[in-house]
């Protein structure tokens, strides 16, 4: 649910053009067509969308990093385009690209960034927390993708920011890093941050989000809580929640035609490969089970899932590759 | 973990010195910026002292070729140096990082010109050290004119480096900002005075920053005098390239 508080960022019809374009004739072109979103404190707000989709164009034009062309922005109440260093105080940002200085080492990188802030994180602490002093003599250049992402979080950080925001903050983490970087994520949210993420990975926005906001070709299409999306119906009409996929492997051309209810999706993915996808009752499977043995089926393997927050993405934005 | 959230920025002054710091702090520790911060120069200082290059243009071969190697290490600094690695930390995102903090877009730039006339005042004593020992004899009343055309010659220089490192990719920029110091070093009237340049150059370079600051300076340190004319061709370079790079230059 979003809170009653006022937003820690709130965006309203944000409308980005970039150009002009020679690969346009010199026109311009529109990335962001009115995005529209809210980001509470005390909660982890995903914009979740391909890449292209416009996600990091609209944080960017969130952190004033980029003019937005249309629409407003208020991040902690002010405008960021004429907002100064007071509000840039406040807010801790992690580029997609890290924006670290290669030649740089981190200890000396993160004292020098707390230094632009008159309360920061103490260092030493931000260098515990994400394990830094595993890696305190080495440049940044010469950084893992994991070691490198976590120095970006705690650049990020070192400001001791009231609104956070991760562009794609789990991209080149090694297993060890993200369990890190998620952990430290969950604790900051329950301090009372409010963050705004961007993602490609519908895992990255079902384990850490509060509230999701899918967006596709520069449009927000759907919103909500990840079990609010997951339980958005496969067809309008089905009416029922909790939506679920048995998947099995046995021999192909099975044509269970009626035995289980027409609003149950029943599709052949592969030849032998069986997804039954729909609001599955108890009944359904007994059903279905009950056909297996009646016709001497012993399936190679069975699995039940949850749908997944990438149906509900796919679903949305479509299954064509762009 | 329980925490008080919010912060508030450290004071602008606090926050541009420590920019300053930091960048003067790697601006010294490459390798290949120091070669070209102190190390060419000192060796241009004492080719030109061991040689008779400069001989009979009015004083001592060391008094002719100091001002020039002066105005040589503010081109190195703030066009070469500064324009390289401002170049690559565009490229990596390093820019657009540190104005997301309390720093900013203008605490960037006003900390990136405090680190070049740091490392030009570290390069002031380094030559000038070297040029007593060389028998150098500036005049006395040179000094004042000749610190305020320094400055006055790195804004210039910072200038045109920023309008290059911020429009063109950084091997670009590397390239232009290289090239460009050995041509207006050996040919734009900065170390060799435009009597000595070929013909249409020696026109020419009156019109360029490098011979406006190489005539300015060795007008303050051999005559004492103040050359306004140059004085104000620095300041047009300045200006002009000042707003070229506040209108083109692109932070990502």
């Amino acid at each position: 649910m979003r809170s009653p508080d006022s937003p820690v960022l709130s965006i309203t019809g944000l409308i980005k053009d970039v150009g002009p374009l020679a690969s346009l004739d010199g026109k311009m072109l529109r990335v962001v067509s009115g995005v529209s979103l809210a980001a509470e404190r005390g909660q982890v707000t995903a914009l979740l969308g391909a890449n292209g989709a416009g996600k990091t164009t609209t944080i960017e034009c969130a952190q004033g990093l980029q003019r937005r062309s249309g629409g407003s922005v208020s991040l902690l109440g002010q405008d960021p385009d004429t907002a100064g260093a007071e509000l840039r105080s406040r807010v801790g940002v992690m580029l997609q690209d890290g924006g670290l200085p290669p030649s740089a080492r981190p200890i000396p990188l993160l004292k020098h960034i707390a230094g632009m802030y008159r309360h920061p994180w103490p260092v030493d602490e931000l260098i515990e927390r994400l394990g830094i002093d595993t890696f305190s003599r080495t440049t940044v250049r010469r950084l893992s993708g994991g070691q490198r992402q976590r120095l970006a979080l705690a650049a990020a950080l070192a400001g001791n920011p009231e609104v956070l925001f991760l562009d794609e903050p789990s991209a080149g983490l090694d297993p060890q890093s993200r369990q890190l970087v998620f952990q430290l994520i969950s604790e900051l949210r329950d301090a009372g941050m409010g963050i705004v993420l961007t993602t490609h990975l519908m895992d990255d926005a079902q384990r850490l989000a509060d509230y999701v906001y899918i967006i596709d070709a520069g449009r927000n299409v759907a919103e909500g809580t990840v079990a609010q999306l997951l339980q958005r119906n496969i067809s309008a009409d089905s009416g029922q929640e909790h939506v679920r996929t048995l998947l099995f492997e046995s021999r192909p051309g099975l044509d269970f035609t009626g035995v289980l209810p027409a609003t149950v999706d029943v599709r052949e993915a592969r030849a032998g490969s069986y997804a039954v996808t729909g609001a599955l009752t108890p009944e359904d499977l007994a059903a279905l089970t009950a056909w297996w043995a009646a016709h001497g089926i012993m399936p190679g393997s069975m699995s039940l899932e949850a749908r997944s927050l990438e149906d509900v993405f796919l679903d949305i934005s479509g299954r064509e590759i762009r | 973990m329980s925490r008080v959230l919010g912060s508030a920025p450290a004071p602008l002054l606090r926050r541009i010195l420590l920019q300053g710091k930091y960048e003067a702090l790697t601006m010294l520790r490459n390798g290949e910026q120091l070669i070209l911060a102190i190390v060419l120069p000192l060796m241009a200082l004492v080719g030109l002292t061991v040689t008779p290059l400069l001989d009979g243009l009015g004083g001592s071969r060391v008094d002719v070729a100091v001002p020039g190697i002066l105005a040589l290490c503010a081109m190195s600094t703030a066009f070469t140096g500064q324009g390289i690695s401002t170049g690559f930390d565009r490229r990596y995102g390093v820019l657009r990082f540190l104005s997301t903090t309390p720093l900013g877009r203008t605490g960037l730039i006003a900390g990136k010109i405090l680190a070049v006339l740091a490392v030009l005042l570290l390069q002031v004593l380094v030559v000038g050290a070297v040029a007593f020992i060389l028998g150098w004899h500036p005049t006395t009343a040179g000094w004042a004119p000749a610190l305020v055309l320094l400055v006055l010659g790195a804004a210039a220089f910072t200038a045109l480096g920023l309008l290059v490192a911020g429009t063109v990719r950084p091997e670009a920029t590397l390239a232009i900002t290289n090239l460009l110091w050995i041509l207006l070093g050996a040919l734009g009237g900065i170390v060799i005075p435009a009597e000595r340049l070929p013909g249409p150059a020696r026109e020419l370079v009156h019109f360029l920053p490098s011979g406006a600051l190489g005539e300015a300076l060795r007008d303050a340190f051999l005559a004492g005098t103040f050359n306004g004319g140059a004085t104000l061709i620095l300041l047009l370079w300045t200006a002009f390239a000042g707003a070229a790079a506040i209108r083109w230059f692109k932070w990502n």
